[in-house]
Parts: structure tokens; C-alpha cells; sequence
């Protein structure tokens, strides 16, 4: 029988929840890394049990953690346990923590500015690591997208890291924003007909795409309006909150926006609205069922001010037309005094034959359906606050 | 030899449940302490320092002997009973968050 495992990434450890293909009984396994900061933890397409982690602190800052047992032991991938600490010239090792903007003349890009919260001019600073996204094929090579917004790629299965400089090097950069949580790249699609073509998502620049493998790039925001920014049709400078797609159609794309729920049908040459009877379109997650392309979920969020969920309810929306007609879903769901939010990587679903849908909360719930989302149980109830959670289906 | 006491997170990425000892060539400095440190164990390499600056995270602070080393110059001689491994390099992650 098929199972299932769920990666959850919290303010302080990361979890892993495992189930048979019933998704009834879960066993919790963690704190991983506890006490640190996991914005993501993310499965090999490739090899299920290779599993990356982004683990990270105000103090020590940016760590990167590796699996290859499915969860069971982790360790940096630049000093496995056992090996020489100093590598070849001597020097130690220790790279798979090293996030250094390309500057070189040859491949990299000079150290631009964006735009500060005061208007200022500010240079790129290396934060944290808010996405993994390994690649379809290779267990060894995975994309990150960081803080201050900018995408890092692996082929050495995370020991180092090396910048796609032409994303920063765009040129629009000084016209990119931080948003609440930092100027941070949340978002990485890969085409998995089209490895050339990948999709990112910046908080607060937009959605860019390259058709050339990562080496140019350029801005997808044709259709979007942000009311909240002095040119609200401008070509950068929206906060695009998630951005998701079925892998059969990767032409067609699904955003949440700051507000606004959205959708392209030409790779996001162009978007339209598609919030229709929302009872409000800010949010921050939004995900597409396994089976059903057009069948796509969101949590809407009270307001941009106030990031919980309206009325004190929390209803998952559910719309099977791929927009604008959107039905609650409740049952299960706290319906009286919830306040809780859903980050933007914190909803996943698993591809059994009923689907599996799974969202986790700043509350420390973990909430399952195994039935696409008509009926949620809680798996955990009690965690820290969710920040990120992905599924694996395995055999 | 040289006593180094990290904090509890590092020593976890570290592998180690107690002090550390360094053996440390040339003058005993901050800079040496921690290229030792490093050496010995590189997974800790860009959690005390900037990985291209080599500038202190600011939310780490350095002392020995009472004394707070912090803000000292990187080739800061350290104190002679840190050297002689009567007392610890102590580096101290800032009381901040939650």
C-alpha cells in the first residue's frame, strides 16, 4: 500500500508525519533541528528519501541540512559524518552553508540595490533560504530561492551553492521591494516538460520566468493590479505571495497575490482575476488538487493588516471550475474564535487516489483531508507556528 | 591549548556535548582561535563569522576572563590564562527573540 509523509517546517524544528495510503494513523517524528528556524523541508522528486532542509537562525544564520534515509539522519553536505573536516587544498569544509551573490565578472552580476522600505536604495544582503526545490530528475541538483531575493542551484547534492545571477541582474532591481517578511524568492516552479523553463516568485518584485535554463530572465505580471504600489500595473514591484501549477498543464498558473487570486493560461505572459465569490482575496496559500487541474484551493486571509482568518472561521475555498466560483470547506475546521494564519508554503497535496490535502497553521496545526478536502482532521495539533509543508506520496 | 565554550545550537551542529579544545599555531588571537575552531570543525564556518567579510554575526559576542572581546580587532592578542587553558573563549549567543 502506498504512504505518505508529510514535511513540516515550523519556527522551531522541523516534523515529520508519516501514514499508510488510509492517512488515518500518523506517526510524529521530530523535533528535527530543534530550536532552529525551518522554512522548508522538500523531497527528491528523483529519490524520495533524499530530502533537503532549510535550517536557519537570527544568530548563526543559514544552514543546509541533507537526508538520504527519508528523514532518519540529516547532516550538512559539505561535512558528512566520518569525512576529512579539510578537503583537497587544505582548506575546511563547510560550503553547503555558503550563499555568496555572484560578483565575478565572468558569470556574476555587481552587487545591485533594490528598494528599501523608505524608498532608499539598498544592496543585496544574504539572509535565510525560504525554498528548496529539488530537481525532477537529479537527487543531487536543487534550486534555492533566498532572501534577499535571488536563486542559488546545487549539482552536488547541496555542498555548493552558486548564483543564477541573471534573475538580480535582471536590471529591475532597484524597482524590487521587501515586503512584511523580507525581500525574499518563495516560489520556484520547474516545467517539467521543459527544463529550460522555470517559474519564481519574488515578495515584493513578482513572477519572472526563463526559458534559457536560469540564464536570463524576465517579468510575468501582465494583468495584475496593486493598488498599493504607485503604478499598480507596473512591470515589478508586486507582492505575489504563491504562485502554483499541475504538472500536466504547466502552462497554467495559479497565484495568490497579496490580494487577488489569479490565473494565467500562457505561462504567465498575461493573468486574470479570478477571486470571484471569495468572502475576501488576500492570502497567502494556494495549491492545485493532484487529479483534477482545475480544481485549486486557497485560505482567505481577513486583510493585509489583519492576517487571520475571517470571522474567526477557518474554511479552506475549494473552486472545481479553476476560479471564480468558490465553495467552503469545514468540515473538521475550527468554525468559532480561530485566528490563526497559513504562510505561503504551508499547503501541499499528496497524490493517492483520492487526493490528500494538507495545511498547516501559525496556530501549530497540521490539518489533513484525504478526500480533497471535504472533510479535515487535525494530525498534530500543537506544534510551533507552521512556516512550510510538503508531501510525499511513496509506494 | 585553548578552551572554547560554544553555545548550545553550535555545539549541536558540531556534534559536541562540552568544551572544545583547540590547538591553536602562531599567536593566540580571536582570528586564530576561530580559524582553529573552524578547522576542526567546518560545519560552524559561516555561523560565527561572515563567510566573505569574516565579520561577527551580530548576535554573537565574544568573552574571556570577564572581559568582553566582542568589539576587539581580529588580531586581539587573547588573554594569557585563555592561552594557557586556565580559562575559556566563551562565545555567547545575545538574550533576543523568543
Amino acid at each position: 500500500m502506498s504512504k505518505v509523509r508529510v514535511l513540516v517546517g515550523t519556527r522551531k524544528g522541523a516534523f515529520l508525519l508519516s501514514s499508510d495510503g488510509k492517512r488515518e494513523k500518523w506517526e510524529v517524528s521530530g523535533p528535527h533541528f530543534a530550536g532552529w528556524e525551518i522554512y522548508h523541508v522538500k523531497g527528491s522528486p528523483a529519490d524520495p528519501n533524499r530530502l533537503y532542509a532549510s535550517q536557519t537562525s537570527g544568530w548563526f544564520g543559514q544552514v543546509i541540512q541533507r537526508s538520504d534515509d527519508g528523514g532518519k539522519t540529516w547532516f550538512q553536505p559539505g561535512t558528512p559524518p566520518g569525512e576529512p573536516t579539510k578537503g583537497p587544498d587544505g582548506m575546511p569544509k563547510g560550503e553547503s552553508n555558503k550563499f555568496v551573490y555572484d560578483t565575478s565578472a565572468e558569470t556574476g552580476k555587481p552587487l545591485t540595490t533594490h528598494q528599501f522600505y523608505d524608498g532608499t536604495q539598498h544592496p543585496w544582503e544574504f539572509k535565510r533560504v525560504w525554498h528548496l526545490e529539488p530537481s525532477h530528475s537529479d537527487p543531487d541538483t536543487v534550486l534555492a530561492g533566498v532572501e534577499d531575493a535571488a536563486l542559488f542551484r546545487s549539482t552536488d547534492g547541496g555542498v555548493s551553492w552558486h548564483e543564477l545571477a541573471g534573475l538580480r541582474g535582471h536590471g529591475s532591481g532597484p524597482r524590487w521591494h521587501p515586503g512584511a517578511g523580507g525581500m525574499c524568492l518563495h516560489t520556484i516552479i520547474q516545467d517539467p516538460k521543459n527544463p529550460n523553463r522555470i517559474y519564481i516568485a519574488i515578495s515584493a518584485a513578482g513572477a519572472f520566468r526563463t526559458d534559457d535554463g536560469g540564464k536570463t530572465w524576465r517579468p510575468i505580471n501582465r494583468g495584475l493590479k496593486s493598488q498599493y504600489i504607485p503604478d499598480p500595473e507596473a512591470e515589478v514591484g508586486h507582492c505575489v505571495h504563491h504562485v502554483a501549477f499541475h504538472p500536466s498543464r504547466p502552462d497554467v498558473l495559479f497565484m495568490q497575490k497579496h490580494w487577488d487570486v489569479m490565473r494565467s493560461d500562457n505561462a504567465g505572459d498575461s493573468w486574470h482575476e479570478v477571486s470571484g465569490n471569495l468572502p475576501t482575496d488576500f492570502g497567502f496559500v494556494i495549491d492545485v488538487h493532484a487529479h483534477e487541474p482545475e480544481t485549486i484551493y486557497v485560505v482567505p486571509i481577513k486583510s493585509d493588516g489583519e492576517h487571520f482568518v475571517p470571522d474567526g472561521k477557518l474554511r479552506v475555498f475549494r473552486s472545481r471550475t479553476g476560479g471564480n466560483e468558490w465553495e467552503p470547506l469545514t468540515k473538521g475546521l475550527p468554525q468559532s474564535n480561530c485566528y490563526v494564519n497559513i504562510l505561503r508554503d504551508a499547503m501541499a497535496v499528496d497524490s493517492l487516489d483520492s487526493c490528500g490535502v494538507y495545511f498547516g497553521t501559525t496556530g501549530g496545526q497540521v490539518y489533513a483531508s484525504s478526500d480533497a478536502g471535504d472533510s479535515w482532521t487535525p494530525i498534530v495539533r500543537d506544534l510551533p507556528a507552521v512556516l512550510s509543508v510538503e508531501v510525499q506520496t511513496l509506494p | 591549548m585553548i578552551r572554547v565554550i560554544l553555545p548550545p545550537h553550535l555545539r549541536t551542529l558540531a556534534r559536541v556535548s562540552g568544551e572544545v579544545e583547540l590547538e591553536v599555531e602562531g599567536p593566540a588571537t580571536l582570528r586564530s582561535a576561530l580559524d582553529a575552531l573552524e578547522a576542526s570543525y567546518p560545519m560552524l564556518r559561516g555561523t560565527i563569522r561572515d563567510h566573505v567579510t569574516q565579520q561577527r554575526r551580530p548576535y554573537l559576542r565574544f568573552f574571556a576572563c570577564s572581559e568582553d572581546l566582542s568589539h576587539e580587532h581580529a588580531d586581539f592578542p587573547l588573554p594569557d590564562a585563555v592561552v594557557a587553558g586556565d580559562e575559556p573563549l566563551l562565545l555567547v549567543g545575545a538574550i533576543a527573540g523568543g
